[in-house]
């Protein structure tokens, strides 16, 4: 096992514990704008661990999966979707959520202990890797974040969101596991993000063109004369 | 002297630093809070000189009132005094009322205060003064499962709650600083700070309009010396919670360590300079952020629940 310093996990658990915070944000906020900043945040909070990592493993590919992270995610993303889907974004509006805020927040709460306890057996496998402990159960729980997200917001820029929080804890996960993939590899997970946002980006505009809405909430039934 | 004497004048000391800056503390934050709002604005001074006016004034007192009304500037006053005590304000090793309290005691002196100025809030038969005070007890018993989490997650990561003990486990070391579940309850703490002092985005200290007010339309019918009474135990209570905050939970250094007068005069000004540093923070936040509705108060606090019990599990399943 690499031997690293406690200032160094603890600071990787700091940053872990703000990940989370910023995932929170994410689900809850009410405004779609603050939404976004929140995922730009926790995508800064994504960089600063892989910073964190890269610095205590001595992995040189993790300073480029920070590099690549931030200007993807905090300086690509929100440029696609002011692109492809501004006024659906950058509008003030307040989102529409299947569940009430306190009650999502208490269901996110739970879906936080089932990642813990989903990710506890397989610690003991990982003891090559010795952030895993920490990220490994961070981006799994963000995962399920993500995924709640998706089916609670009855808003498809809100889902989006879901869906790249997903995303940044799939990244925040593996990186603590792999450190020492080819940097095309790292390069080509993330331009995904980008990509996902301007596909998404550009159906949102359409659902907005056709249904004079983005509220995917109120498709669900059928419209019949 | 002898200890006892030294830890006497310590604790004197302690609440001179309290009764002298109080003021000057929201004096700060008042100006800075204009100065990022572009006003020309009063000077950091006016705490001082409103305290000095409304005790050189008459007191004029409802007919319909009882004695609650007369006793609660008292308390109002008193209680952040005592608070002061039980906290390490100037000195990093603890003072003999050190262990008469903990922090939870800070927290039941602090809600004694609160009760009987909403008490006398109703006792005037002031209608606005009645709404205010029944809100102020809607967000205090929302914020009540907020800070017994907290804490409960500090006497977990700390083994203590004795306020010198938690600074001493926190500034041992830079790994125990940057711990996630510190961090977290950091986070909790200021959020519990906006929502009892009744700040934006939970309520609006610089708001004019009775209707709209939580805890800041209780103190209306109080004029003369009960007024300043009032406003300085409230500019005292501000800076017992941004004690709190900056010398138990976020920076836990810069305090005297021995009873020198050199070293206590050195953590005066460290700690004002933190204080500063917290005052700034404070006014970015209130100026950048909007009054929530009354029904999303909730929602407000109840992330601010989630945030402390992710600090608890954290500790709890042993991750970090």
């Amino acid at each position: 096992m690499v031997a690293v310093s406690s200032t160094a996990l603890a600071l990787d658990g700091s940053v872990a514990g703000l990940f989370v915070v910023f995932g929170l944000g994410v689900m809850v906020s009410r405004q779609m704008l603050a939404s976004l900043y929140f995922f730009m945040w926790q995508s800064v909070a994504l960089t600063a661990s892989a910073l964190v990592l890269a610095d205590a493993l001595d992995a040189i590919n993790l300073l480029w999966v920070a590099i690549i992270t931030f200007v993807t995610k905090v300086i690509a993303v929100p440029l696609v979707l002011r692109w492809a889907a501004g006024q659906a974004i950058y509008g003030r509006r307040e989102v529409d959520q299947a569940l009430s805020i306190p009650a999502s927040v208490l269901v996110a709460a739970v879906l936080a202990l089932v990642g813990w306890f989903a990710v506890a057996p397989t610690l003991p496998f990982l003891h090559t890797a010795p952030f895993a402990h920490l990220n490994l159960p961070t981006g799994l729980i963000m995962v399920l974040w993500g995924a709640f997200t998706v089916a609670l917001r009855r808003e498809s820029v809100a889902q989006l969101m879901g869906l790249l929080i997903m995303e940044n804890g799939a990244f925040f996960g593996s990186i603590a596991i792999v450190h020492n993939l080819a940097v095309i590899a790292e390069i080509a997970a993330a331009v995904d993000v980008p990509i996902v946002a301007l596909v998404i980006g550009l159906l949102i505009r359409n659902i907005r063109r056709v249904t004079g809405s983005t509220r995917v909430g109120a498709l669900d039934r059928l419209h019949e004369r | 002297m002898t200890p006892l004497w030294t830890h006497f004048v310590l604790n004197v000391a302690q609440v001179v630093f309290l009764l002298v800056f109080a003021p000057l503390v929201e004096g700060v934050l008042h100006r800075l809070e204009e100065i990022i709002q572009g006003k020309s604005g009063i000077s950091v001074w006016q705490t001082y000189r409103d305290i000095g006016k409304l005790f050189a004034k008459d007191e004029v007192i409802s007919e319909e009132s009882t004695w609650v009304f007369r006793f609660a500037p008292i308390v109002a006053f008193v209680m952040p005094l005592f608070v002061v005590l039980l906290i390490p304000a100037l000195t990093k090793f603890p003072l003999f009322f050190a262990f008469m309290g903990d922090m939870v005691a800070v927290g039941f002196l602090m809600a004694v205060s609160g009760f009987f100025v909403a008490l006398a809030g109703m006792d005037t038969g002031n209608v606005y003064a009645a709404v205010g005070a029944s809100r102020t007890h809607m967000v205090g018993f929302l914020a009540e499962p907020v800070f017994i989490m907290v804490f409960f997650s500090v006497s977990y990561v700390a083994n203590s709650t004795i306020p010198y003990f938690v600074n001493a486990t926190w500034g041992a070391s830079w790994a125990s600083m940057f711990q996630p579940s510190h961090l977290l309850i950091v986070l909790a703490f200021f959020l519990l700070i906006l929502a009892d002092e009744g700040r934006i985005p939970v309520d609006s200290p610089a708001g004019k309009v009775e209707i709209a007010m939580i805890g800041h339309s209780k103190g209306l019918e109080y004029s003369g010396s009960s007024a300043a009474l009032m406003k300085w135990g409230g500019a005292m209570k501000l800076m017992v919670l941004a004690l709190v905050f900056v010398n138990v939970l976020v920076t836990p250094w810069g305090l005297s360590a021995h009873a020198q007068w050199g070293a206590i005069l050195a953590a005066v000004g460290l700690v004002l300079l933190k204080l500063l540093a917290f005052v700034v923070v404070l006014a970015l936040v209130e100026t950048s952020l909007a009054k929530l509705r009354l029904f999303r108060i909730p929602e407000f606090l109840a992330v601010a629940f989630i945030i402390c019990l992710f600090a608890v599990s954290v500790r709890l399943v042993g991750i970090a």
